[in-house]
């Protein structure tokens, strides 16, 4: 896809259609993760229209830029992300966990153009994203590997490992973005198993460190469009976010990790997304 | 982890270990695709050869099962054919959700060899052997499961692995083995290969154990009983028409270095007794086991010729019971 001169007015309009047509989506089918959705709806509308260089109609070209979800509960996200960029037909949407709805609770390669990976289990995204911007070292290929986890999800060891190899390898094409927006599943990340100093854990694992404002559309493009130039190690940015960003009653409330919303709060939502 | 020293070599025995690694480094000579994935297991996987040939094909991640697993999905997507070698316990063991997620439910091109399997590190215990690996990766959906006999079973589905495109998983053992004596071997995934023909029962064997069943149909045919002896080296998919047709002889033996909760045993039982029940006997281990050698834990839980012949001979007292 060719990206415009200044993205940043189709990244807000995109991440409008993102967070309505997921909340559609998490109401009608009364499940899904709207709070982290909204968390990374900001980073993923940047990336796909501002950043990844992809062609929805040859999903899996070779050089194509890599984008992991290994935050794959966050589906409201990624699904309108991907519909919206045109890899499948938007009426798809309306399916989001039917009976043997292409579009599952966790994304599936083999059903959905654009999926790079299965993930779900928090902490597999990573390594494989490792594994990818390995592939592209040994060919000198020029393509670039994002990969999204969320905070809580850092608790997981694989992804220590991860970040190890990563920087052992100074694997400098490989982009990982912390959705960090605090809460996890059942309270705040930090008095649960505190993460920080997170930008301090980076850099001793031999990361290249930026932290942003994970919902600042024009900060986030700097930072995630900037060239790789001559940084020879892969980069961390820790996208400080609300879970919940949008609608005034989810904004911060750990409850709508996967909280769904009844009909009024529908509605409230729809009139505050504008 | 502490490895042990392989066994001293017998004449006539092999480590199949030799065979995975040759193959290799012959296919990756022909296939720029190729590469290895390890966990500080070069040496244990034999491929000190494949380092000093294609040192930047050879993606060492050091003790990290989990990562060493997920970057081989994360290779395959980039377009590489990628062999991830390591202990078959901590390869199966550890990073059994990645098997499960980035591999097997992904469905991609990685071949996943897990060295040194069932009990090859005898005294090192049940932390270091790894017999549950069959009932953990038979239910996986799109992983084919092969355990070879010999060094020339291991090298042709090392070949048909490379040639295949989706995951497979692949035992290799450091036991020594003999050649299997069969004329005529052409290597088929999926398919049971006939070892010995007989009518009275059939031993339906695999891996290190498919020598010994071929000696104890031997010591059968002295008695006058004619066993068949089936090579049942892919697990998963099974090969059901060779079970059924197995089954057709009245009664089955199985043998496998493995935990016969959940093995190769328990996928003919699943076949035969929905569609064919006929009286099986299991030989393999039944659990965590207790500090000995290799051939003494061979003994101890019937793999032996005896071993099998006897449970031949349960089963044949069964039969038509």
């Amino acid at each position: 896809m060719t990206l415009p001169n200044d993205p940043l007015p189709l990244i807000r309009e995109k991440a409008l259609w993102m967070r309505r047509q997921a909340f559609r989506m998490v109401h009608e089918a009364q499940l899904g993760h709207p709070g982290g959705d909204f968390s990374a709806t900001d980073i993923l509308a940047t990336l796909y229209f501002g950043v990844l260089r992809h062609d929805p109609e040859d999903p899996r070209a070779p050089g194509r830029d890599r984008f992991i979800m290994s935050k794959g509960h966050a589906t409201g996200a990624i699904y309108t992300a991907l519909a919206a960029a045109g890899f499948f037909p938007e009426e798809w949407l309306d399916t989001y966990m039917k009976p043997r709805s292409l579009l599952n609770g966790h994304p599936n390669r083999n059903y959905l153009p654009g999926i790079e990976t299965n993930t779900g289990p928090l902490g597999h995204g990573f390594p494989v994203a490792v594994g990818i911007a390995i592939a592209g070292q040994m060919d000198k290929a020029g393509f670039r590997t994002f990969v999204l986890t969320g905070d809580g999800e850092l608790q997981e060891g694989s992804n220590w490992e991860a970040a190890m190899t990563a920087g052992h390898r100074r694997l400098s094409h490989l982009t990982l973005v912390v959705d960090r927006n605090r809460l996890q599943q059942g309270a705040g990340t930090e008095e649960t198993n505190g993460l920080d100093p997170l930008d301090d854990k980076f850099r001793a694992f031999g990361w290249h460190v930026e932290q942003v404002d994970g919902h600042d559309h024009a900060a986030l493009l700097d930072v995630l469009g900037a060239p790789i130039g001559d940084r020879a190690k892969p980069l961390c940015v820790i996208a400080d976010t609300v879970k919940g960003k949008g609608v005034s009653f989810m904004e911060n409330k750990a409850s709508w990790h996967h909280g769904v919303p009844n009909a009024q709060q529908f509605e409230q939502a729809m009139k505050e997304l504008v | 982890m502490t490895m042990a020293q392989p066994a001293p070599q017998q004449a006539g025995l092999y480590d199949c270990r030799e065979a995975w690694a040759a193959t290799l480094e012959t296919l990756a000579a022909q296939d720029p695709r190729i590469v290895a994935v390890v966990n500080d297991s070069v040496g244990s996987s034999k491929l000190g050869g494949f380092q000093k040939a294609f040192p930047e094909r050879l993606v060492n991640v050091g003790i990290a099962e989990q990562t060493m697993v997920g970057v081989g999905a994360g290779l395959a997507n980039g377009g590489k054919v990628p062999f991830v070698s390591a202990a078959a316990c901590f390869l199966t063991g550890r990073a059994l959700e990645q098997v499960k997620a980035d591999v097997a439910y992904s469905n991609v091109n990685v071949k996943l060899v897990g060295q040194s399997s069932g009990i090859a590190y005898g005294e090192l215990g049940p932390t270091h052997h790894s017999i549950e690996d069959l009932a953990w990766l038979r239910p996986l959906t799109n992983l084919t499961v092969i355990v070879p006999s010999d060094p020339w079973e291991t090298a042709e589905a090392i070949r048909w692995a490379a040639a295949h495109e989706g995951p497979v998983f692949i035992r290799v053992s450091r036991m020594p083995v003999p050649e299997l004596d069969v004329p005529n071997r052409r290597f088929q995934a999926g398919k049971a290969e006939m070892v010995r023909d007989g009518g009275d029962l059939a031993i339906i064997a695999s891996g290190t154990t498919v020598h010994l069943a071929a000696e104890a149909a031997d010591r059968l045919a002295r008695e006058g009983v004619r066993a068949r002896v089936l090579n049942m080296a892919t697990i998963s998919p099974l090969d059901r028409d060779a079970v059924l047709a197995a089954a057709g002889t009245g009664a089955i033996v199985t043998v496998e270095e493995a935990n016969v909760h959940g093995g190769l045993g328990s996928a003919v039982a699943e076949v035969t007794s929905q569609n064919r029940p006929v009286p099986i006997e299991m030989v393999g281990f039944p659990g965590f086991l207790p500090t000995g050698s290799v051939e003494w834990l061979f003994e101890e839980y019937g793999l032996s010729p005896e071993g099998i012949a006897s449970a031949a001979r349960r089963a044949l007292a069964r039969k038509g019971a």
